[in-house]
């Protein structure tokens, strides 16, 4: 969707984070996308070349952790997992779905020096 | 995060930054014991939080001497978030019902706007933020129903985000007890993801869009609580199957509640009014603003 915007986001929350972290390179980045997140790893990893240039995390390595999409079935009363939010129930073929994970957009850790 | 100025000392830290003060220097050696408590507000499951204490030298570090990791647990969109509850803040303390209208480009957005606007201008005080990558067209067509309307340009940015949106209440500064809507930039993707500090989205699809935009594009359809079937009047001459539609937005989000209206013809419109009226009251309850009569001059009728 915004992953140039985001990527931005990403360089500030680094440009910060080296400020109380005591650090002045990023070395590599792990980052959690969702399934919900409506994030692509490619263009994210497209954008965060292009937009961390001339910072300091210039050539820092983007490691993206994609995390499953879950739901609350109302009808089997547990949790599935789904791949898309108008997928049906694997269990019951239901749509009485309430997401419950998926949607995470989160820097996980950092490597620094 | 604000992607158009820039300025943003975010006031509210999330807690993963908390958690990184107070290990701050204490990396090079491991201390498992001191980690329970950043658990408690963590909403994630990850029970590898604690993998923080294994120390520097986890699998990926080089071996290097400086190198070392770093866990910050941060939501990228955690700083749009803080505004958007300062701004949800701001709007209960006010009574103001905010509606965030969103849809792709073309839905007859504004036209349902500038329609609801001059229906409801005589009933309840009314304010817009109007949301566009170019150009002040629209808040124009919403200044001349007698609306205060604010423009912003988003530029390159693609959404609303809840930032700039507290900048424009700051201007705008809405009454207590009014109606703000704020229409955002015609994108059935991006503006799904940026809360505003809003009371609901409401999603508008226009019959002429195809019956399944639902599932093409179901974040925004499930991030929404209500959902307008626009342009109705159009059915007749369209090869368009409200039901299926009605189904589709269902699977994404079995609560929302969906008004067919035709914003020409105002076909459907009064239950969309009633809506508004019955949302206003349900979240206004208990502020003084519910019952204040309106101010003329505010709307300029």
């Amino acid at each position: 969707m915004h992953e140039m915007s985001l990527c931005e986001g990403v360089l500030q929350i680094l440009e910060e984070q080296a400020k109380t972290q005591n650090y002045n390179k990023v070395k590599t980045v792990w980052l959690e996308i969702g399934a919900f997140s409506g994030v692509e790893a490619p263009a994210m990893q497209f954008s965060y070349e292009v937009v961390t240039r001339g910072s300091l995390a210039e050539g820092s390595e983007l490691k993206i952790v994609e995390l499953p999409a879950t739901a609350w079935c109302m009808q089997c009363t547990e949790t599935v997992q789904v791949e898309q939010r108008y997928d049906p129930c694997p269990k019951c073929g239901g749509f009485q779905l309430q997401t419950t994970g998926g949607e995470e957009l989160r820097i996980k850790e950092l490597e620094v020096e | 995060m604000c992607t158009v100025c820039g300025c943003a000392e975010g006031e509210a830290r999330v807690e993963g930054e908390k958690v990184s003060h107070e290990h701050s220097g204490g990396h090079e050696h491991t201390h498992p014991h001191s980690h329970e408590h950043h658990h408690h507000d963590h909403v994630h499951t990850d029970g590898d939080d604690h993998h923080y204490g294994h120390g520097p030298a986890r699998a990926h570090a080089p071996g290097m001497s400086q190198a070392r990791m770093v866990q910050i647990e941060q939501d990228i969109l955690g700083k749009n978030d803080n505004y958007a509850t300062a701004n949800r803040q701001r709007f209960t303390e006010q009574g103001v019902f905010s509606l965030n209208l969103v849809s792709s480009p073309g839905s007859g957005k504004t036209t349902l706007l500038t329609r609801t606007l001059t229906d409801l201008k005589d009933t309840l005080p009314l304010a817009v933020i109007e949301g566009d990558q170019e150009t002040s067209n629209d808040a124009d067509r919403i200044r001349e129903t007698g609306a205060r309307a604010i423009q912003i340009n988003t530029g390159k940015g693609c959404h609303l985000d809840a930032h700039q949106v507290g900048h424009a209440i700051d201007t705008l500064n809405p009454e207590a007890g009014s109606v703000l809507f704020i229409e955002n930039v015609g994108n059935l993707v991006c503006p799904a993801a940026f809360d505003l500090g809003e009371a609901h989205k409401v999603a508008i699809l226009s019959i002429t869009e195809g019956e399944d935009k639902p599932i093409k594009y179901p974040d925004m359809f499930h991030a929404a609580d209500l959902m307008l079937l626009n342009k109705i009047d159009l059915l007749p001459h369209l090869n368009f199957d409200v039901e299926r539609c009605i189904e589709y937005a269902r699977r994404v989000n079995p609560g929302l509640q969906v008004l067919q209206v035709s914003a020409t013809t105002g076909e459907g419109m009064q239950n969309w009014y009633d809506w508004i009226q019955s949302a206003r009251q349900m979240r206004l309850i208990g502020h003084p603003s519910l019952n204040a009569p309106i101010h003329k001059e505010a709307t300029g009728a």
